[in-house]
């Protein structure tokens, strides 16, 4: 995801699903560019695309996102653990010093 | 992107920019405490490994340029040394610091090494720490977020891949 462009893509899609013709507005680029990009995101599994009507509207493939939100969620686990124990720690100081 | 969680005491992890890891958490305790647990080895014993082994060494050297080296045992009888070296220190307010993870073969010098700044505010006898984890690049900063730092190389390598088909 070294393109920029693509990473704001996503970013724009967190908020929700979109049409090409919004993503153009939004991101303040050429058609056949926002075009190029998306489709090189859904080749790789990150957005998918649905037909309404006369308009495609592109989303997130929350499954390829995962990894990354797990990951975190895991960090943020190990943190808390450890966090917990120290909440211990400190009482066990503050007893000390009363 | 930002990813937040937020539980009763828990942490809250958010990534402020693509090379940066923010951990803020709120202690029922002044902040001379949080400072004191955080600096003094047979305190750090205590807390440093969470549920997933025990501390079986801790060296600080609490001084500008100073190291500080922990080991921590994890449950699968696995052993883990992170260390790094002290940048700056404001006694009871800030701690900036380097920090890796000891790995065979890997550079132990501290260049392109992660960078720490941990910082203590109080506010009616309660204080919040923030942890801000600097990387290099996002590579670096995503394999942190992966390994939780904790985990054995295989899963880690798992990880890794799974990361480089999602940035493909």
């Amino acid at each position: 995801m070294a393109e920029p462009r693509r990473r704001q893509i996503l970013d724009v899609l967190i908020g929700g699903e979109r049409s090409v013709n919004e993503l153009v507005e939004l991101l303040g680029l050429a058609q056949p560019q926002v075009s190029k990009h998306l489709r090189v995101l859904r080749d790789v599994g990150l957005v998918e695309v649905r037909e309404e009507g006369r308009q495609r509207l592109y989303r997130l493939n929350g499954q390829a996102l995962k990894p990354v939100h797990d990951w975190v969620r895991k960090y943020e686990r190990t943190w808390s653990e450890r966090f917990d124990q120290l909440d211990a720690v400190l009482e066990e100081l503050k007893s000390e010093e009363e | 992107m930002v990813a937040t969680a937020r539980g009763g005491g828990s942490a809250i992890v958010t990534l402020p920019a693509d090379e940066q890891i923010l951990i803020t958490r709120e202690f029922d305790a002044p902040r001379h405490l949080v400072y004191r647990a955080w600096t003094t080895p047979d305190l750090v014993r205590r807390w440093w490994a969470g549920k997933r082994g025990t501390m079986t060494g801790v060296e600080i050297d609490l001084r500008v340029g100073g190291r500080w080296r922990y080991v921590m045992t994890v449950n699968d009888g696995a052993e883990l040394v992170f260390h790094g070296e002290f940048r700056d220190i404001v006694p009871d307010e800030r701690i900036v610091t380097t920090e890796m993870l000891q790995m065979p073969g890997a550079p132990d010098s501290d260049e392109g090494a992660p960078v720490n700044t941990i910082t203590f505010t109080e506010h009616d006898g309660r204080t919040t720490l923030t942890l801000l984890t600097q990387c290099e690049n996002k590579e670096l900063r995503d394999m942190i977020l992966a390994s939780g730092m904790e985990v054995g190389m295989q899963e880690q390598m798992d990880l890794l891949e799974e990361l480089a088909i999602s940035l493909r």
